[in-house]
């Protein structure tokens, strides 16, 4: 269905006519959907994204996770343009093997963050069109996210939302986890159990009122213990 | 292909800088713009201040974003501009003024730095780059501790005679060469090129609402106290008006010893205070005729003008005859 900003106020069908030649550029990027969330708690962090590939109006794949693993400890949720975010994920990929054959230990996730972010300036003027966010534990074993812009800016957070319905969802975290404009209400730290929870309650939320999030969930799990990965099923219209 | 940097080995340098391609692409995401910063000297040294809301056109990208990023221990810089170049360009100037300390074994002044930076962006200029940031720093003197603490307390006491000192041996030519001034310097530096000393610095999209205030209260000889409360009530003063900018207020705190760096504060709070105190000194008041009709009503901060003016309109409706007015003042409408 189209939706109704295609007519006028007054309800009139939008008129068409020939508004002269316009030129159509060939453009090197596309929007692939897809939303990211990671959550960091006391000694876990949770990193998930929904599985729906989409373009304009028709979906790829129901089954595309964007959810990549990076080391044991790190977790990278990746949203925007896929080719962008396949090639991303290969450089990561070899740059973290290069390091580790020439520093003989894996890298923490706080240099992964530093390290993204020098890639993705390197590309300045030609950005990836990818909005990432790490989530993985540092080397105290605390959780840790840190989100980006696609030109390399990035900061630590305790939970970040990217991609396409992060405006909605950013908000209802803003408020279930970092307890603001609320008052009088107790600041309790985030459990494993009820940070899951919040972060499946939320992408049901986000599928019901974005269309390019829906499918399936994928949940990556980061403790000490190792990565753990859930499916969830949500809204396939 | 600009990419391949990326790929080279850790044993060079990181990263080059970025090549600049030579048509545009155009962009389909908005890059972060917006924000508030100052940078006032006074006699206590360097005080910076900015808000912390990052905002992509129209969506808060992030309410706690660091916009004052400290380059070494005696410099500091805030960021206007795209948050990204601003981050990556203060690594690559904290990386060069690093290697700069470690093969000449001093700091490298202010002045030095802010021209390091421009000409670093100059390559850059007329490209999208967007970068417009101060750099509030304490020029001292050798790396050597013994050395420091005297060119530090004749910095703090005497920096008016060390800047007539070295005037007056630029009169004279060769002998002012290479001595450095020392004490708080202030310089503001952009992509397109400027590059300004100063004393005053304001620089964002709230800058006009924030040098408002500033203009009002900064002189040199404020004290510390003053000074943080002004530069807070500047960059407050600016969030309230300025959509772009909001959030938290950062300060810092640059002297002889170095930077320090106070709570961030939630501006929140300042603006509830702020509601409390205006409703607790105004006082409305109401002028209503004997039925209970209100004709006038008059309220806000200056209570006491308006309470005359209330019982001249009584007076001068005895006069014309209108009877019963009367002239109340209520706390709370």
């Amino acid at each position: 269905m189209l939706s109704t900003q295609a007519f006028a106020d007054n309800g009139k069908m939008k008129d068409y006519h020939y508004t002269g030649p316009v030129e159509h550029r060939f453009s090197p990027y596309a929007f692939n959907g897809g939303t990211v969330l990671a959550v960091a708690g006391e000694d876990f962090a949770i990193v998930a994204s929904d599985t729906r590939l989409s373009e304009g109006y028709s979906i790829h794949s129901r089954d595309s996770p964007k959810c990549y693993k990076l080391t044991d400890t790190t977790v990278i949720g990746c949203s925007g343009f896929h080719g962008d975010c396949l090639t991303l994920t290969k450089i990561i990929d070899a740059r973290l093997k290069m390091y580790k054959h020439s520093n003989n230990k894996t890298m923490t996730s706080g240099a992964v963050a530093a390290m993204l972010s020098t890639i993705l300036y390197s590309r300045r003027f030609f950005p990836y069109y990818v909005y990432n966010i790490i989530g993985g534990l540092d080397e105290e074993g605390r959780g840790a996210v840190y989100s980006f812009d696609p030109v390399g800016s990035y900061q630590r957070d305790t939970y970040k939302a990217g991609g396409s319905a992060s405006a909605m969802l950013q908000p209802l975290l803003d408020n279930q986890i970092g307890f603001k404009n609320m008052e009088g209400v107790q600041h309790v730290p985030l459990t494993q159990e009820k940070a899951t929870q919040l972060v499946k309650d939320v992408f049901i939320s986000a599928a019901e009122r974005d269309v390019y999030t829906g499918d399936a969930l994928r949940l990556c799990i980061v403790t000490k213990e190792g990565i753990k990965e859930e499916t969830i099923s949500l809204r396939k219209d | 292909m600009p990419s391949q940097d990326s790929m080279e080995p850790t044993f060079s340098l990181p990263i080059g800088l970025p090549l600049s391609s030579s048509h545009s692409v155009p962009l389909p995401f908005p890059m972060s713009h917006g924000t508030t910063t100052l940078a006032f000297i006074f006699q206590g040294g360097v005080l910076a201040a900015a808000d912390t809301r990052s905002s992509c056109s129209g969506l808060v990208a992030c309410p706690a974003a660091q916009k004052i990023l400290p380059i070494h221990s005696h410099l500091v810089g805030t960021t206007s501009g795209t948050s990204a170049d601003c981050a990556l360009w203060k690594r690559i100037l904290a990386r060069e003024l690093r290697l700069y300390q470690l093969r000449h074994g001093r700091r490298l002044s202010t002045g030095g730095a802010a021209k390091l930076l421009s000409h670093m962006l100059q390559p850059f200029k007329g490209t999208e780059l967007c970068v417009a940031a101060t750099l509030c720093g304490w020029d001292g003197g050798e790396m050597d501790d013994n050395q420091m603490t005297d060119v530090e307390n004749s910095a703090s006491l005497n920096l008016e005679k060390a800047k007539t000192q070295c005037l007056s041996t630029a009169v004279g030519g060769q002998q002012c060469f290479g001595r450095e001034r020392s004490g708080p310097s202030l310089y503001y530096v952009c992509s397109d090129g400027t590059r300004l000393k100063g004393t005053l610095f304001s620089v964002g999209s709230g800058s006009p609402y924030a040098y408002s205030v500033l203009d009002q209260g900064v002189q040199w000889g404020l004290t510390v106290q003053e000074a943080v409360s002004i530069a807070r009530e500047a960059v407050f003063r600016a969030t309230y008006r300025d959509a772009y900018s909001g959030n938290c207020v950062d300060l810092y705190h640059i002297t002889s010893k170095g930077w320090t760096r106070r709570n961030r504060e939630d501006l929140k709070e300042e603006y509830y205070r702020e509601k409390e105190r205006q409703s607790g000194d105004s006082q409305r008041i109401m002028v209503k005729d004997f039925k209970g009709k209100a004709f006038r009503r008059m309220g806000g901060e200056f209570t006491a003008h308006s309470l005359a003016l209330c019982r001249k309109v009584q007076s001068k409706s005895l006069q014309l005859g209108v009877k019963g007015v009367d002239c109340q003042s209520t706390s709370r409408y």
